[in-house]
């Protein structure tokens, strides 16, 4: 019988299955949509950091003699203003290249924000209940109540117009979901034996909270990040149009499109370039935040 | 069921309260003197600061200024705008039959096209059409909506000269609102030509604002379809011999539609955010222009009521489509 | 005369090979246990004579012939107008496998409709005969329930009624009772042999349960890995098993096993996608393996009395259990 168990071991050693990275990269990398995606987001990464080195004028430099120049590939366009330029000179090429910054700066900011308010809200939820998890969920249904984008504008009425107080109102507004999902995962994994044990085996509230329940609740909430960082850039660049998010003359892509809405039957690329930006920038890291939950979901490896 | 309705109504009171506590909390929460913000006059002389201040109540304990609040709410007094002196609750109401024209619309056109894209898709899962779907649908998702609507306003309004660029009717027409529907007002006018200039004003708004919501529910009519497909049921239903179309159609639909409503309440907030952006575009005389506006003029009470009676109209939404929810699955139904 | 003839029947889903070259033959009127433990695809084999293996699964056969006629050359539609009416199928999970969103007379009618027509009222009064006779008090208010109403039992009750609603002439019934009490398994197994004399239809028994079989079946298939190991008639099968694995399975039943300290288990699981072993696919398993299992695969022998896949079959004087 041992050396069958022994044979049974060899077995297993030599036909076992792939390391769980590698299973995840395996799984991630069979969904092209999502390679192009990441791909897409080091790229816009990338252009962020050099910006200052790739773009060929600063961005709120105004060319007086160059008022709405066509893009290159149009008659009177010009090399010297590739995607062309706006309604005081400024080149759009550039404009772009900075507004990526921008871009990813509101991303990261409002997803730390939320995340980390969220997710205490939610631990701490999912440990007291009772008054607290009462108080804490109506608040959020409260907040759910409202649509989101008019629960940002509020914000931004009563703080003030700007760049930085539109994306603590746009953090806030994903709150609810972050805090539910966090809970709720909490309370999965707060009745399985390995809790139970940590709890029997001294583990105090913090360690128990931190230590042992949170990295099981990740999986969805790295999800839930990816997503809402696209979100964040599109509400942002929302807020930005309705004047509310970055003042110009900042080189945010919303902004931009605010500024240049009364131009839309005159030059069309004063419209078009900055949305192509947010459009292909959102769809890169929701492509890339799809592949993500299809690697991680567990009920989809199947 | 009736259980299943008072639960939902439990819940929708402490949140309508709640709504209430932060539209009060707000005037206050704004940097600046309160009078002064709701009166939309700066530099007022102390005689009549603290004459208007006595008049609103602003003297008195924050818990009673709240109970003169809410009292006010119910009896459907929600103050009067800085800028045209009409009561909120009646500029809100003129202006709500556009919102809703533009939502329902909206909405018809993203579930008549978004369900049956998502359950062809699902049926024929891995096949190109199944990809195309699934990629427009990701795009649509990913889309900023205020830019769609410029792009779609040069190519249909400036290049293609197909539609108007803006309102919900030509100025050649005029007639008193009998319903406030654009739609219907129209059609009843008798008018020639009046019905048809309304659809031709409706069609890019319904198109941007149904963009994300018809993005969504492709997507969730097809993910709910394949984990439906996958049942035990799915499997009986094909083992009783009956033809693809009726598997699909019936036995999985019927259970897949479940999740679907749930999200179609969802997109309802959604709606609104979008209203406000697509109004914006198009100077589309309703709800969501008229917020924006209102902060960018400083009139604070009308935000403040117009916040209130948008949060009230969500919550109203979301109980119907619980009790909708309800009555289609029939485990909710039967419990008691 | 043979009702069902499957000769060198594969399933695959990707790398996985569920079912690996398989020979089954069923007569009219028989009862036929099929016995493996979880993953031998025994499952597998008969969704696929069901015509119910879709994408990714691919179905490959030599033949496999239902009264004559063969399955794999008829077309979409003929082979569905079989389905559900001369060859019928009820699941493991009653709970899950009827429609929680229609009633109980809706999917037993149903079925009536799709295959035999006839009026309206002839289908109700037809589904209400069917729940009295498989035992249903009450049938008249029950044709209005929904299945999350019922308790398991009884949606196994309402399975059986909507299999046997077209008077199959072959059922397969795939763990029936797996997922009930245990005072109920004994009852829907009596139910299913008794409408099987009624109705003279054959059935095809799925089960893990050595016991079930015993009580039930006049000839066995022992399945290991997707591949049959042993087929007998059932008698024979338990005083005499010839493959090792066989004589594991039984000796691993309760009843067996009360003299012993501690009930003999069979170590290790069925190969999975992975961790499939050269030779006898059994062999890693097997107490009685010599090092050629391990190099060679064993074909299935026909003896005398049946069907054995292994070069060192059992003899009757050692398994003396």
């Amino acid at each position: 019988m041992s050396e069958t168990a022994q044979r049974l071991a060899e077995l297993e050693l030599a036909q076992a299955p792939p390391h769980p990275l590698r299973e995840f990269w395996n799984y991630f990398s069979q969904n092209r949509g999502a390679v192009v995606g990441l791909a897409f987001v080091v790229l816009v990464l990338t252009v962020a950091l050099f910006a200052g080195v790739i773009a060929p004028h600063e961005p709120n430099e105004q060319y007086r003699d160059h008022f709405l120049v066509p893009p290159v590939w149009e008659d009177g366009g010009s090399w010297e203003f590739i995607l062309g330029t706006d309604a005081v000179g400024r080149d759009i090429f550039s404009r772009i290249l900075y507004g990526a910054r921008y871009s990813l700066v509101i991303g990261f900011i409002v997803v730390a924000l939320s995340l980390t308010v969220g997710i205490a809200l939610g631990l701490l939820a999912a440990f007291f209940r009772g008054t607290f998890e009462a108080l804490v969920m109506r608040a959020m249904d409260i907040m759910l109540s409202m649509p989101s984008l008019l629960l940002a504008v509020v914000i931004v009425a009563i703080l003030g117009p700007g760049l930085f107080n539109a994306m603590l109102a746009i953090a806030v507004t994903y709150l609810p979901h972050l805090v539910r999902l966090t809970r709720a995962a909490a309370i999965t994994e707060l009745s399985k034996d390995y809790v139970v044990a940590s709890k029997v085996s001294g583990a105090g509230m913090p360690r128990l909270m931190v230590i042992t329940v949170l990295p099981n609740c990740l999986a969805p909430l790295i999800v839930q990040a990816t997503l809402s960082f696209s979100n964040a850039i599109l509400d942002a660049a929302a807020l930005g149009f309705l004047g509310l998010g970055a003042q110009p003359p900042t080189p945010e892509w919303g902004t931009m499109l605010a500024e240049a809405r009364e131009f839309v039957l005159r030059a069309w690329w004063v419209v078009t370039f900055p949305g192509v930006a947010i459009l292909l920038t959102v769809l890169a890291l929701n492509l890339f935040g799809d592949g993500l939950r299809d690697a991680l979901d567990p009920k989809l490896k199947r | 069921m009736l259980r299943f309705v008072l639960t939902r109504l439990g819940i929708l009171i402490p949140t309508f309260i709640g709504v209430t506590l932060l539209t009060f909390a707000m005037i206050r929460l704004i940097p600046g003197d309160p009078v002064e913000l709701l009166v939309g006059e700066r530099g007022l002389d102390p005689v009549r600061h603290a004459q208007l201040r006595a008049e609103m109540g602003l003297d008195r304990p924050l818990l009673e200024q709240y109970w003169h609040y809410i009292s006010g709410v119910f009896q459907g007094d929600l103050g009067k705008s800085i800028v045209t002196k009409q009561p909120v609750v009646e500029e809100f109401f003129t202006l709500f039959p556009a919102t809703v024209e533009l939502s329902v619309c909206a909405m018809l056109f993203a579930v008549a096209l978004g369900i049956p894209a998502g359950i062809l898709a699902a049926a024929r899962r891995g096949s190109v059409f199944d990809h195309s779907v699934m990629g427009a649908a990701l795009t649509g998702y990913s889309m900023p909506i205020f830019w769609w609507g410029l792009l779609l306003i040069i190519l249909f309004s400036g290049i293609l000269g197909w539609t108007p660029v803006s309102g919900r009717i030509s100025l050649l027409y005029f007639f008193e609102p009998v319903t406030g529907f654009m739609l219907i007002d129209s059609w009843l006018s008798g008018e020639p030509g009046a019905f048809t200039s309304a659809v031709r004003h409706l069609i890019l708004p319904t198109v941007v604002l149904g963009t994300i919501p018809l993005a969504v529910i492709a997507r969730q009519t097809r993910s709910a379809m394949l984990e439906v497909l996958h049942e035990d049921y799915v499997r009986t239903a094909r083992a009783k011999g009956l033809a693809p179309l009726r598997v699909i159609g019936l036995h999985a639909l019927r259970n897949a539609l479940i999740p679907v409503i749930t999200v179609i309440g969802l997109q309802v907030g959604v709606l609104f955010s979008g209203a406000v952006l697509t109004e914006t575009i198009f100077s589309w005389p309703g709800i969501g222009k008229w917020i924006i506006d209102s902060i960018h003029r400083r009139d604070y009470p009308s935000v403040q009521g117009g916040i209130l009676l948008i949060a009230t109209t969500v919550i109203i939404v979301n109980l119907l489509v619980d009790l909708l929810y309800g009555l289609i699955n029939p485990r909710i139904r039967h419990q008691r | 005369m043979a009702l069902l003839e499957i000769e060198n029947l594969s399933v695959t889903f990707g790398a996985l090979r569920a079912v690996d070259g398989l020979d089954l033959s069923i007569d009219e009127g028989e009862v036929l246990g099929i016995v493996g433990e979880s993953g031998s695809g025994k499952s597998v084999t008969m969704l696929a004579v069901m015509g119910l293996i879709g994408f990714p699964g691919i179905v490959k056969a030599n033949a496999v012939r239902f009264n004559g006629a063969e399955l794999m050359h008829l077309d979409r539609r003929a082979r569905r107008n079989m389905t559900g009416k001369d060859i019928a199928m009820i699941f493991q999970e009653p709970m899950t496998s009827l429609n929680p969103c229609f009633t109980v007379g809706f999917q037993i009618t149903e079925t009536l409709k799709v295959h035999e027509g006839g009026s309206r009222s002839a289908r109700r009064a037809r589904a209400l005969e069917l729940l009295a006779q498989v035992g249903i008090p009450d049938p008249e208010r029950r044709l209005n329930s929904f299945p999350h109403q019922l308790s398991g039992g009884m949606n196994q009750r309402v399975m059986i009624a909507m299999a046997i609603s077209c008077r199959p002439q072959l059922l397969i019934a795939d763990e029936p009772t797996t997922a009930l009490d245990v005072t109920i398994q004994a009852q829907i197994l009596q139910l299913l042999l008794g409408l099987q004399r009624e109705y003279g239809m054959a059935l095809v028994l799925i089960t893990h349960d050595m016991g079930v079989v015993a009580e039930t079946a006049q000839r066995v298939s022992v399945m290991y890995a997707g591949q049959l190991v042993e087929e007998r008639a059932a008698a024979e099968l338990f005083a005499s098993p010839s493959h090792p694995y066989t004589h594991a399975l039984l000796g691993a039943l309760p009843e067996r096993g009360r003299d012993r300290a501690r009930l003999p288990t069979i170590p290790g699981v069925v190969p999975g996608l992975y961790d499939r072993p050269p030779g006898c696919l059994f062999n890693p398993r097997c107490t009685s393996a010599r090092p050629d299992c391990a190099e060679r695969v064993p074909p299935l022998e026909t003896t005398h009395q049946g069907r054995v896949r292994c070069f060192y079959p059992l003899q009757a004087s050692k398994t003396g259990v």
